[in-house]
């Protein structure tokens, strides 16, 4: 009977001990170095893939008419206020005019003074044209009455002096009407100036637009060139975007983009890229560019609104194409694991261009058909032990 | 001959069973010390074998950017790349912040990386899902440990994330899960203020009579645009060549470009040695007094169960028993015990590890060093109760 018992209680050990023996293998195979690294794998495949370019922009007017005083003074009056829509010629507001119609009242009666001095130069003209005519005769008349003696040699001298002292007072009035004609005509081109400055005095919008901003206040002095109103065209919009340089290959005028608006942000509008701008952005390293709505939205965005801007580029030609997940870095070289027979080689390839779903063009290195690692648990070495699952879990997809 | 241990054992085997159990848990809990402070090592290596970086250059007199805030110029790395022996050179800001899940904050550290090609400095090296970032703004690939999924959308600061892809062990020195964003979107979350503040900002500068001449237009729009620029990353991360020395390209790039470098070795040494040196101290100080406590404990439970059986011994002596067979059962004894004490106490450190919220790492190295402590302590403490044993007066059996 004892040995019995001792059996059974040999055995009731050993059913203790040996799972626990058995778990202490498992958890020593199954954790730590000696533990397989779960990966996930899929087959290479040749596939078109479409790279698209990803850039951030903010709305703008092609056109924004900053509107203000050409020269300093104080502003009168604005007419109209932030919102408006404005045609070209109307009147937005004007400039304080300070002594602007005395000035003119001043050079009008100056205007008026210059013509009387021009009408009595005048005058004077024909005055010392009759004297001038007179002395003439009078000298020719004294010149044949001294051929007869009939006057002494003495008389007809003073009338020959006589006849050129009128021409010479004659010659000197027609200067004077000349030089008072000049003075009346520089008077009258001053008036005009200041009847010209009146009218900049005021503002007009010179296109068809929207009132933006309203930058100064009646009241206000400005100086010469400063903004008072801005006002936009509202129906030429685009989009000023910029590209990050690193990215940006492929980017050409006229390729088509989406555009997202922050505001609206799952609202799609199709546009365009009208341009790359000759200048990029040297301390942001981005490349600038226009975009535009291929039709404008109906509700206008505001300008200044950020935009995301999606270029599409053509389809590359079918390749071999691996997600950007199984590209891993070994011993300095960019390349991915492959796997044959439940093991792993690392593989080194040349990569081409990407999408913005995150596949990846091989150009070099793979062929199709491969199976080659895309996640894994842990980074990996050839002598890492793999186990394949389906998914590593944390993905919805 | 029939073994005189097994058959003590096997005559007890409840008591042997609860008491290895019982040391079992204690060996586990100071396994799983031992993993804490080896975890606290491996979170500040496995930060730097992420960052895939074999320089950093930092802000001048600074430990930046991981033991203190640096920043330098975000347009270096270019002269960086130029520099002798460099391969690639990458800009990169790190910020520790509190994102917002659901209802509750995770603590991540935020990193900005340029969008490219995977395997560039900064970027992560593997994926358990999803794709790497691809787009220049808006996108962002986190750890695992922030619980976030792919498809979530993440808001740090102004703007809110999309999460394309999964890392997994990628943490901060502090052991805070990585969030990787692109460059531009973290200098701007790093150093971009509130709305608030920058409506106050503009309006103090607009109150400042000297910035905001009357006679000068577009001053104040200027001085306020060069208020919110940012042009500042916290480090460059730099890859050499094959073959570059590292001590020799740092030289250079801190001879002529005026900047603080750190090879791989001084940062490992400014991470382990600085920044988690009390805190690691601290838990090491913990495991020692725990090592000790356990293997103490260890020692007082043998020698108590030979203590318990020392009338037995007595009667084994009394009929003559070798004194070699009495020292080689208590010994066998004791060694049964501690092993079976130290399989329970592995297993359930491998078990409850991963529940902890930080890096339980447990080395293989650490087991058998645990293993073996036992083994010892084991027999130091048999060979007290062996002593007591051999001392036994065989009268005692029949007293």
């Amino acid at each position: 009977m004892k040995k019995g018992s001792t059996r059974g209680r040999t055995l009731l050990i050993a059913a203790v001990l040996l799972p626990l023996g058995a778990l202490f293998v498992y958890v020593m195979m199954n954790s730590g170095p000696f533990a397989p690294v779960s990966v996930t794998v899929t087959e290479v495949r040749d596939r078109e893939i479409s790279p698209a370019l990803y850039g951030i922009g903010v709305v703008d007017s092609r056109a924004v008419h900053r509107i203000g005083a050409t020269s300093p003074g104080r502003l009168l009056r604005l007419d109209v206020h932030v919102g408006e829509r404005v045609s070209a010629g109307q009147t937005l507001g004007a400039m304080d005019p300070v002594d602007m119609k005395e000035r003119i009242e001043a050079q009008t009666a100056a205007v008026r003074r210059l013509k009387s001095v021009v009408a009595a130069a005048g005058a004077r003209v024909s005055e010392t044209a009759a004297r001038k005519e007179y002395a003439e005769t009078q000298a020719h008349r004294y010149e044949n009455l001294l051929k007869t003696k009939a006057v002494s040699v003495e008389a007809a001298d003073a009338k020959r002096q006589e006849r050129l002292v009128t021409a010479a007072a004659w010659s000197s009035a027609r200067a004077d009407a000349e030089a008072a004609r000049a003075e009346l005509a520089r008077s009258e081109a001053d008036l005009k100036a200041l009847l010209a400055r009146k009218d900049e005095l005021v503002l007009v919008s010179p296109v068809d637009g929207l009132v933006a901003s309203r930058e100064a206040e009646p009241g206000s002095t400005v100086v010469a060139g400063q903004t008072v109103l801005q006002v936009v065209d509202t129906e030429a919009l685009w989009i000023s975007v910029r590209f990050d340089q690193a990215s940006a290959s492929g980017l050409g005028a006229g390729l088509p983009a989406d555009i997202v608006l922050r505001s609206r942000p799952d609202e799609i509008f199709p546009g365009s890229i009208l341009r790359i701008e000759p200048l990029a952005d040297a301390v942001t390293e981005e490349l600038l560019a226009k975009a535009v709505f291929e039709k404008n939205p109906s509700v206008l965005p505001p300008l200044g609104e950020l935009a995301e801007v999606t270029v599409r580029l053509p389809a590359l030609p079918e390749g071999p194409v691996v997600p950007d997940a199984s590209l891993q870095r070994f011993n300095g070289r960019i390349g991915v694991w492959t796997m044959e027979n439940g093991s792993i080689a690392f593989r080194p390839v040349t990569v081409g261009r990407r999408d913005l779903n995150g596949f990846v063009r091989i150009l070099e290195g793979l062929s199709g058909g491969e199976r080659v690692v895309v996640y894994s648990m842990k980074a990996l070495t050839p002598r890492s032990r793999v186990k394949v699952v389906e998914r590593l879990g944390g993905d919805d997809a | 001959m029939i073994s005189l241990a097994g058959r003590d054992i096997l005559h007890s085997w409840g008591k042997f069973v609860l008491t290895g159990m019982g040391l079992g848990l204690l060996i586990g809990v100071t396994l799983t010390m031992g993993g804490v402070y080896r975890g606290m090592v491996d979170d500040a290596k496995v930060l730097l074998d992420n960052s895939g970086a074999d320089l950093w250059v930092v802000q001048r007199e600074t430990l930046g950017p991981y033991a203190e805030s640096s920043s330098i110029y975000d347009d270096a790395w270019r002269s960086v790349s130029g520099m002798p022996g460099v391969e690639t050179a990458a800009n990169v800001t790190y910020l520790t912040t509190q994102i917002r899940r659901g209802g509750e904050d995770v603590r991540a550290m935020v990193v900005g990386v340029s969008p490219g090609v995977p395997g560039a400095p900064g970027q992560p090296g593997y994926l358990i899902a999803g794709r790497h970032i691809a787009r220049s703004h808006y996108e962002a690939v986190a750890d695992e440990a922030t619980g976030f999924r792919t498809g979530d959308s993440i808001r740090i600061r102004r703007n809110s994330y999309t999460v394309v892809g999964l890392t997994r062990r990628m943490v901060s020195s502090g052991g805070d899960p990585m969030v990787f964003i692109p460059l531009k979107d973290a200098q701007e979350a790093q150093f971009l203020k509130d709305n608030d503040s920058i409506l106050q900002q503009r309006r103090r500068t607009a109150a400042n009579p000297s910035l905001n001449r009357p006679g000068v237009p577009g001053l104040l729009d200027g001085v306020i645009a060069s208020q919110s620029g940012n042009p500042y990353v916290n480090a460059v991360l730099v890859r050499l060549l094959p073959g570059a020395d590292p001590e020799g390209t740092a030289e250079h790039i801190r001879r002529w470009m005026r900047l603080e470098v750190y090879t791989r070795e001084q940062m490992e040494e400014i991470l382990l040695g600085k920044l988690i040196a009390t805190s690691s101290k601290q838990i090491g100080m913990f495991l020692v007094i725990l090592a000790i406590v356990s293997a103490a404990i260890v020692a007082f439970i043998i020698y108590t169960l030979t203590l318990g059986k020392i009338r037995e011994i007595a009667v084994l002596k009394l009929i003559g028993t070798r004194n070699r067979t009495i020292v080689g059962m208590i010994l066998q004894q004791a060694l049964a015990l501690g092993i079976l004490g130290f399989l329970i106490g592995k297993i359930s450190a491998t078990f409850w590890a991963p529940i902890f919220p930080k890096y339980v790492l447990l080395e293989v190295r650490d087991a058998v060093t645990g293993l073996v402590a036992v083994i010892v302590m084991c027999v130091l403490s048999s060979l007290l109760a062996i002593r007591v044993a051999m001392k036994v007066d065989p009268a005692e059996a029949i007293g």
